[in-house]
């Protein structure tokens, strides 16, 4: 088991091998299909982000909503091939890791190689119990989007799998998706 | 006849949707529990392990099992002895929906418009209303997560195909789906009607206990040899490998047209997840 905290720096990222079990304390950002339109929307446009992603991690997940006293509702993992045609963008403006479920597109597989990131596998459906590793929540941006509204978690021992590593090796290789 | 009231609809339908979205099904947790016992991948058994502490804690806290509490999906059968008349039946559950998912602290996911999207709310769900011949007025909830959702198929096959044909779609879709809608999945098909008809059917064969066999032998024939050919695909809990592809098989078949053979799969992810109740 290896322990990781954010902000991933380069020689972590370049030590990480695909399989690896890591738990990850630090920030992570929550951005899924609505605020990653926006984002490569205003990439493109070279408009100023709400949310600074150099050198973050974004967590694809849209929780369920805080009771009072909690820190967060259940808070698993979310689809992260809806998110293949706009990452791309994102990790050349400098985001370091992903965190999601499921197999991910050529193109980011060798995005995630060319700018040295990582996509790291949450157990999906496993809500309530990832729930209990995130200390605290702040709003960032895109409150109109509700639960799909940016969000930074504060995490301890997150639990994941290292799904690609920086030399874009894909433990879902063998596993290619029908296109 | 026994009088029906929008609140009796009303507080039954709040009850399921914070009973089906925080406690697994019992033939679900049984299915993970016996499937951890067995899988040969030790990062499969890691996951189905987790899955089990997972609910553990969503039943202890009243935590959704999963935040994606799903499109709710409400089938409404009333029984001869039932007096609905008069009684918004489509409206009253539609109200217990926002209560019970406003109460259980749920996700709003719907969006109002599909094309223009904007802030998601609570409602609407999708009702299903049948008049059916046993007695009392009966609501099922399925809160259907939309990660496995999207990987329902359809096909409309040929009246000539045979059983293998049917059981290599099945499995092609399956496969399509891979890693990807969390796997250990639950498999429900709907075979014969029409293309819409095929589609509920598969939805509601989710419904049935997963350790239950069709009671048509030729169908619970092909439901187990299913089982064990997704088995060895060698997908796995989350995809990591291992023989624990899926944990059910359920197909539900109707009468169909001499031209045609609708199939339909309805996959769901292991946190199948429903609650009925008879009022």
């Amino acid at each position: 088991m290896i322990r990781l905290s954010t902000p991933l720096d380069p020689s972590v990222l370049k030590s990480l091998r695909v399989g690896d079990e890591v738990l990850l304390s630090g920030k992570v950002l929550t951005a899924r299909d609505q605020a990653h339109k926006r984002i490569v929307a205003a990439l493109k446009k070279g408009a100023r982000l709400p949310v600074d992603i150099k050198g973050c991690v974004i967590y694809y997940c849209g929780p369920t909503k805080t009771r009072p006293g909690s820190a967060i509702g259940s808070c698993g993992p979310t689809t992260a091939g809806r998110m293949d045609k706009m990452t791309v963008p994102l990790l050349k403006a400098g985001l370091k890791g992903m965190i999601g479920k499921g197999r991910r597109s050529p193109e980011v597989r060798q995005a995630i190689r060319k700018y040295r990131a990582v996509y790291f596998l949450a157990t999906g459906g496993a809500g309530a119990l990832l729930s209990k590793k995130v200390r605290s929540a702040r709003l960032v941006c895109y409150a109109d989007l509700g639960p799909e509204a940016v969000v930074e978690l504060t995490v301890k021992d997150f639990p994941l799998v290292v799904g690609i590593d920086a030399e874009g090796r894909d433990v879902f290789a063998h596993q290619e998706r029908k296109r | 006849m026994r009088k029906i009231r929008e609140k009796d609809i009303r507080e039954c339908v709040r009850r399921l949707a914070l009973k089906a979205n925080v406690r697994l099904r019992d033939d679900v947790r049984r299915a993970i529990w016996a499937a951890a016992g067995r899988e040969v991948s030790a990062r499969g058994r890691r996951v189905l392990r987790e899955l089990l502490e997972n609910a553990k804690i969503a039943q202890r806290d009243s935590l959704a099992l999963c935040q994606d509490t799903g499109l709710p999906v409400v089938f409404v059968e009333i029984g001869p002895d039932v007096d609905a008349s008069g009684v918004n039946v489509t409206e009253a559950v539609q109200q217990g929906v926002v209560r019970g998912y406003r109460e259980g602290s749920l996700r709003n996911s719907i969006v109002a418009d599909p094309l223009r999207r904007g802030k998601p709310g609570f409602g609407p769900c999708i009702v299903h209303t049948t008049f059916v011949r046993s007695k009392g007025f009966k609501v099922t909830l399925l809160p259907k997560g939309f990660g496995c959702e999207n990987k329902t198929q359809l096909k409309m096959m040929p009246p000539t195909s045979d059983a293998k044909d049917i059981e290599d779609f099945i499995v092609g879709a399956v496969r399509d789906a891979g890693p990807d809608a969390c796997p250990p999945y639950i498999v429900g098909v709907g075979i014969g009607g029409s293309s819409d008809y095929a589609c509920q059917l598969a939805k509601e064969a989710l419904l049935r206990p997963i350790d239950k066999r069709s009671r048509v032998p030729h169908v619970a024939r092909m439901e187990k040899a299913l089982i064990q050919r997704l088995n060895r695909l060698g997908i796995g809990p989350m995809g990591l490998g291992g023989k624990t592809t899926v944990l059910g098989v359920n197909i539900l078949s109707y009468p169909t047209h001499i031209a045609g053979l609708p199939v339909c799969v309805n996959i769901s992810c292991h946190v199948l997840r429903s609650a009925s109740e008879i009022l």
